[in-house]
């Protein structure tokens, strides 16, 4: 389903950020806003939920502990103990100083990576994605806020090019 | 806003009257320009040292280590000193990145792109060498702790050596991962410059789609603060581990407790000497001068100068510690650096590492570009002896006195160093020419605090931004096709004609052939007959257009007003008569 959608674009994140606190004063609701680059404040302006992906981070993290804990208690206790350098292995405790390294790389490694998929599977992130900024000029200079319409048209564009919106557009946009 | 305010104290970052789009173009400038006769030449000496590199390597596996200088009494020589030179080097990348991320430390924002990609370069370097030293590098996955067909038997997990594999390759696949996530936007910023499709489906292809939507951006943040506190910890893992493999053994001059916070310290400190040699070289041949500040170049220099004399610190310490220790053993192999047959390689090293950082005190000379590149290659030099004395000298003289020897490398174990040179420059070289090498949108983000051009606005008292809505340009469309659609020019006045050819040149049919204009974004078929009307026929023709040039088309064809500025067809015309040469 095609809906119409209106675009408002500003050369300016100062002038941007004021738009989005006089577009949610006046009680709209910002569909999106694509930015060149991050524009601090802008999540909260526009009311966004913050995100989860640290806590996911540290829940990935635990999970590569134990991966190595596991698996290093399976190899070098249970499965096949030796005595290395009149160390013996009897106990995971007694021998885990030895594992630190790996139980941290291992934390580590699992904590970046996975958090990295989850960033990008929620943000609609790999190759051969197309993108979705309905400017090219979105990634260079440019902010664009999308606000969609219902029987609104005249008052919305009333409101943004009090913003000092540079240019306003109102096309179509299919629903994906 | 109050957000962008900076101390006026502190120097611009960001030197030049520069606006974003101004760093969307100067960064994107050596990726659509085309290489030129210094890359080419480079490039051709890396590839041929490389290729050379990968023969020795070749001869190397195909008849064994003994094409190598080792022999029994120096069982590690050139292969682990240059594993160590080329970690200790990746080191830097990381560092500038994840570090001086969690200082919030802006002046990062111009190099870490570059010293990002220089750490997975001689990470992948490092790893090649204790491959190759395995003898058959079809069996490197032994390494790894899988089940096998020889019954139970495991990696050994009290090893340093199985440590620095996971070390390593964790840190070689997080940093990759961090690198190109930053990456993502600034593909996305080449996309959507791209004029030619080609070019536009490759960085398509690598931006992952990126919109740059503000969840994105949010999430993005996250992700990027948080792989800075995990990458911190792991980057002084990283050679903690390497130092390991020499500290838990029981040979003296390596059996010390010093070497971990030591090897750090000595790894940021070539890290940092690398990554001047890099960028004092790419911001001339790139244009990046108003990006990479001197600034940015002396507080390197301040970081080389305090983890040298860290690593000044450390080499005193052991020596202390071998003396106070009563142990002779330990006392010999340091008496043995200093004044045994080695002599040349200790002496190096203290000069190349505690001396000649010192000299970074004057800020004349840190601030000297000439000065500093020479004393990255120097402090460069002085690491690779560091490793050398660590390792030969040990060894060399080991308890039995009939066993002394000394080491000489072969062609095999020079050509193979050279080797690794070579293909980090033939890495660095392709990425300088299409990756966008400075993290634009994060400059864009720091712009307003640290651009001298908004830096002058604050202190004159302006404003840095007016809310002007006489610009507006209400463009109204059902469909996004119309929208994108051509100008239509209008029948205008005749006068300005002459006097927007005479600044932009006239096209001579006889002597030069016509353009096809219609490859700028903006000019249609209509416009193009109108731009031929008019007499412009050529790129070079648009490609001189300004502000001026805009305003008189404007005026002739009084259609869309501001549309071809907002374009830039001169930018664009510039870089189609650039690859049309």
């Amino acid at each position: 389903m095609a809906s119409k959608v209106i675009h408002a674009f500003y050369d300016d994140d100062d002038i941007l950020m004021l738009a989005v606190k006089k577009v949610k004063a006046a009680k709209h609701h910002i569909d999106e806003v694509y930015c060149p680059f991050p524009v601090h404040g802008l999540d909260k302006a526009m009311g966004l939920e913050p995100t989860r992906l640290a806590i996911t981070a540290f829940l990935y993290g635990c999970v590569g502990l134990g991966v190595a804990t596991l698996m290093m208690n399976y190899i070098m206790i249970e499965d096949w103990p030796q005595d290395i350098g009149g160390k013996p292995s009897f106990s995971y405790l007694e021998n885990m100083p030895a594992f630190v390294p790996i139980m941290f790389e291992l934390t580590v490694f699992f904590a970046a990576h996975l958090m990295v998929i989850t960033f990008y599977l929620r943000s609609r992130l790999w190759p051969f994605k197309k993108a979705e900024n309905p400017d090219v000029r979105t990634t260079d200079d440019h902010f664009l806020m999308e606000i969609e319409i219902h029987g609104n048209e005249q008052e919305l564009k009333n409101l943004l090019a009090d913003t000092g919106a540079v240019e306003i557009n109102i096309t179509e946009k299919n629903s994906h | 806003m109050a957000s962008h305010y900076e101390a006026p104290i502190r120097k611009p970052l960001v030197v030049g009257n520069k606006g974003y789009h101004d760093v969307t173009v100067d960064i994107a400038a050596p990726v659509e320009g085309r290489a030129n006769k210094h890359w080419w030449i480079v490039f051709s000496i890396a590839l041929v040292a490389f290729l050379w590199g990968v023969g020795c390597i070749i001869y190397t596996i195909s008849t064994g280590i003994g094409t190598w200088g080792l022999n029994k009494t120096v069982n590690w020589a050139w292969d682990i000193t240059n594993f160590v030179w080329w970690v200790g080097i990746g080191h830097a990348g990381t560092l500038i990145s994840a570090v001086l991320l969690l200082f919030r430390q802006k002046w990062r924002m111009a190099i870490n792109r570059s010293a990002e990609a220089m750490t997975i370069f001689s990470v992948i370097q490092a790893g090649l060498f204790p491959i190759i030293h395995m003898g058959r590098p079809w069996l490197a996955y032994w390494v790894l702790p899988i089940p096998n067909q020889f019954g139970s038997l495991w990696v050994n997990f009290n090893s340093p050596l199985l440590w620095d594999v996971f070390a390593i390759s964790t840190y070689l696949s997080v940093s990759l991962v961090f690198w190109w996530t930053g990456l993502l936007p600034d593909f996305a910023m080449i996309r959507d410059r791209a004029v030619l499709p080609f070019q536009k489906k490759i960085y398509g292809l690598l931006s992952f789609g990126w919109s740059g939507r503000a969840k994105d951006w949010q999430r993005f943040e996250e992700v990027s603060l948080v792989l800075a506190g995990l990458a911190t910890p792991l980057v002084l893992s990283v050679h903690t581990i390497v130092s390991f493999d020499f500290a838990t053994s029981v040979i003296p001059g390596w059996h010390t407790t010093i070497f971990p916070p030591y090897f750090v310290a000595g790894a940021i400190f070539s890290g940092f000497a690398m990554v001047n040699t890099l960028l004092i070289i790419m911001r001339k041949v790139c244009h990046l001068e108003a990006y990479i500040t001197v600034q940015h170049i002396e507080l390197m220099n301040i970081v080389i100068m305090l983890t040298g004399s860290i690593v000044g610190c450390a080499y005193i310490t052991e020596l202390f510690m071998a003396w106070y220790s009563g142990v002779e053993y330990e006392q010999y192999a340091f008496l043995n650096r200093a004044t045994g047959p080695y002599w040349w390689a200790y002496w190096s090293m203290m000069t190349c590492n505690v001396f000649s950082p010192q000299f970074m005190w004057f800020k004349k000379l840190r601030t000297s570009i000439m000065f500093s590149f020479f004393i990255s290659i120097v402090v460069n030099i002085g690491m690779w002896f560091e490793r050398f004395v660590i390792i030969v000298t040990s060894l060399h003289r080991d308890y039995l006195p009939s066993s002394w020897t000394m080491f000489s490398p072969t062609f095999v174990d020079i050509g193979i160093f050279i080797g690794t040179i070579g293909f980090f420059f033939v890495l660095f070289l392709l990425y300088a020419r299409t990756f966008p090498v400075i993290a634009q949108a994060e400059v864009k983000s720091i712009l307003k605090a640290s651009g001298e051009k908004y830096k002058t606005l604050r202190d004159a008292g302006k404003p840095l931004y007016q809310i002007s809505n006489a610009k507006i340009s209400t463009e109204e469309s059902v469909t996004q096709d119309v929208l994108m659609g051509e100008v239509a020019p209008k029948e205008g006045d005749k006068m300005g004609v002459t006097e927007l050819l005479s600044s932009i040149g006239t096209f001579d049919a006889t002597k030069e052939t016509a353009d096809d204009l219609k490859k700028v974004k903006g000019i249609g078929p209509q416009m193009e007959a109108t731009l031929n009307q008019i007499g412009i026929y050529t790129f070079a023709q648009v490609a001189r257009m300004t502000e001026k040039e805009y305003n008189l088309l404007d005026s002739i064809t009084s259609s869309f007003p501001g549309r071809a500025q907002r374009d830039d067809w001169a930018g664009q015309a510039a870089v189609l008569l650039n690859n049309k040469k």
